[in-house]
């Protein structure tokens, strides 16, 4: 049906691509490439007395971006991202490794328990930590018991406990994409290279990861790009000092009403999502895995 | 030679870290102590409480509708556009291609706030049906991807062979490709019907003040609710959810 066979074509095939096209095209158009449009207008429309989209045009809202404490958050959110990013990829690694080698029905029990976390709900996954880190909770009277931290300590509401839950998370998405890059990795390479003479850690860093580098640089974006618009982790188990861009973006909209000045944030850090964005898009046009899709199949 | 056993040890600690936690989720959900630090006894008490609680139920009930009706439409746009995708290999194919994989990175926030932005600059009131319009939205981008990774393994020949027998397009199509498509459309459909029940962040920007779905539920009883009643609730819902991965896994793995 495609170019290989050169029969049915013309008139008849353009139109059956605009028929199969169009639907999601137009969709997508209008819900999502409109929208974050609509996003970059807004920021330059001063709020009206409710807290709406206001007439005429003022860069007044961004001009107040320009605070320190927005430097702050900003910097804030873009290192936990980028921590949240070196964990996940420092246990993703041996794990998708470890995947890629393993027998056809290990393989898919493990994938099967790497899917899972995917499909669960992302709030009881949150909630199941608030409720192990409480002062109450189980790994507090451990670590109490061990004598590594004093009985008054809180494990829960700081910076600490969002990364541990955002580790928690992505680590879905940093696997999946290691994997089928792994899966596809010669490991008789490995074995090679040990008989040459190189060390486990010396071929496994210098054969194994540049093998799978594409893998690895799918994951790293997979977990790093949303990861910056964290909003629920910090919300839940972290405190005012360690709020990200998120959590203001929603005090914003639903506790000081001001669209415009949401729209503004979400401005920011749709600019701060474009750049990596565009490399994945790049990624993706060259053939590299679609992780998402491994998790959902 | 022998292996390193690092990766297992790190994979053995993964798992743990996935699962440790759900585990004593559910465990507690049976527990007769109300804070769970301590193991005071079996009990069913929080679940009967579940079931008494009507605004869960109402919740529920909503969250279904929803995510019923956006199954449904992205599972049609979602199709078409794998096969789009699949048969053509144009300059609109790989426009259509990166549009589709937006929502799969972008950030939950943003496609939040900016269905909200543009629901208020069109004047559309927030309410069931901007919820179910934000869910296809990204639920039609996972069934798109569920449905190309079937058809990556789908036997072209098939079509023109019956074509060449005298199947008419549409024929083909109805006879042939649908029903070997099915499981992958099923696994796509599934999908799309878990992240619907599950979507909190884009839900709790795009609903009504009358729109309380499931997730936004359980969001404001782990702000000020009781943990019991969480915990019997999420197992639950884990429970279903382990059905959908495993039934999906099957559909995703049956042959065609």
């Amino acid at each position: 049906m495609n170019a290989r066979r050169p029969r049915r074509q013309g008139p008849g095939r353009r139109a059956s691509e605009w028929l199969l096209s169009s639907p999601s095209l137009l969709w997508l158009t209008v819900l999502v490439l409109v929208p974050t449009a609509i996003v970059f207008l807004i920021a330059l429309r001063p709020p009206d007395v409710d807290g709406g989209i206001g007439a005429g045009w003022s860069a007044q809202t961004l001009r107040s971006l320009a605070r320190a404490s927005y430097a702050r958050i900003a910097w804030r959110t873009v290192y936990l991202s980028f921590l949240t990013t070196v964990f996940c990829m420092l246990l993703a690694v041996p794990c998708g490794y470890l995947i890629g080698r393993a027998d056809r029905r290990w393989r898919q029990t493990l994938l099967l328990l790497v899917v899972i976390p995917f499909w669960t709900s992302f709030l009881i996954r949150i909630f199941a930590w608030k409720v192990l880190l409480h002062p109450d909770g189980a790994i507090k009277a451990a670590l109490v018991w061990l004598g590594l931290v004093p009985p008054a300590a809180g494990l829960l509401y700081n910076a600490g406990a969002v990364l541990l839950v955002m580790v928690y998370t992505s680590l879905p998405f940093a696997i999946l994409p290691v994997y089928a890059a792994a899966e596809k990795f010669d490991y008789t390479l490995i074995e090679a290279a040990r008989d040459l003479g190189a060390s486990p850690l010396g071929a496994f860093a210098r054969v194994f990861v540049p093998g799978v580098r594409r893998g690895l640089l799918a994951a790293t974006l997979l977990v790093f790009i949303p990861s910056l618009g964290s909003y629920i982790i910090p919300d839940l188990v972290g405190s005012p000092s360690s709020e990200m861009l998120g959590n203001v973006i929603a005090q914003r909209v639903f506790v000081e009403r001001n669209l415009p000045h949401a729209s503004a944030l979400a401005a920011v850090l749709t600019a701060a999502v474009l750049v990596p964005m565009l490399a994945v898009l790049l990624l993706r046009r060259n053939g590299g895995a679609s992780a998402r899709t491994r998790g959902a199949s | 030679m022998r292996r390193s056993r690092f990766p297992l040890l790190v994979t053995v600690a993964v798992m743990l870290f996935f699962y440790l936690p759900i585990l004593v989720l559910v465990v507690n959900s049976f527990n007769a102590s109300r804070f769970g630090s301590t193991w005071q006894g079996w009990t069913l008490d929080w679940y009967r409480r579940l079931a008494g609680e009507r605004e869960i139920w109402a919740a529920l009930r909503l969250t279904l509708i929803i995510a019923l009706a956006s199954t449904a439409a992205s599972v049609v746009l979602g199709t078409t556009a794998a096969l789009a995708l699949h048969r053509f290999s144009t300059r609109v194919q790989r426009f259509h291609s990166a549009l589709i994989s937006v929502p799969l990175v972008m950030p939950e926030i943003l496609m939040g706030i900016s269905l909200l932005l543009f629901f208020a600059a069109v004047g559309l009131d927030l309410g069931l049906l901007t919820v179910i319009l934000a869910h296809v939205t990204f639920s039609l981008s996972y069934v798109a991807m569920v449905v190309l990774g079937r058809l990556e393994g789908f036997d072209d020949a098939l079509l023109e062979a019956a074509r060449d027998l005298g199947a008419g397009r549409w024929t083909a199509t109805r006879r042939v490709l649908l029903p070997l498509l099915a499981p992958g459309i099923g696994a796509g459909a599934l999908l799309a019907f878990t992240l619907s029940v599950d979507d909190f962040v884009i839900t709790f920007f795009v609903a009504g003040p009358g729109t309380t779905t499931l997730p936004i539920r359980i969001y404001s009883m782990i702000k000020h609710g009781s943990p019991p009643l969480i915990n019997a609730l999420s197992t639950i819902l884990l429970v279903v959810t382990f059905l959908a991965v495993w039934l999906s896994q099957r559909l995703a793995t049956r042959r065609s």
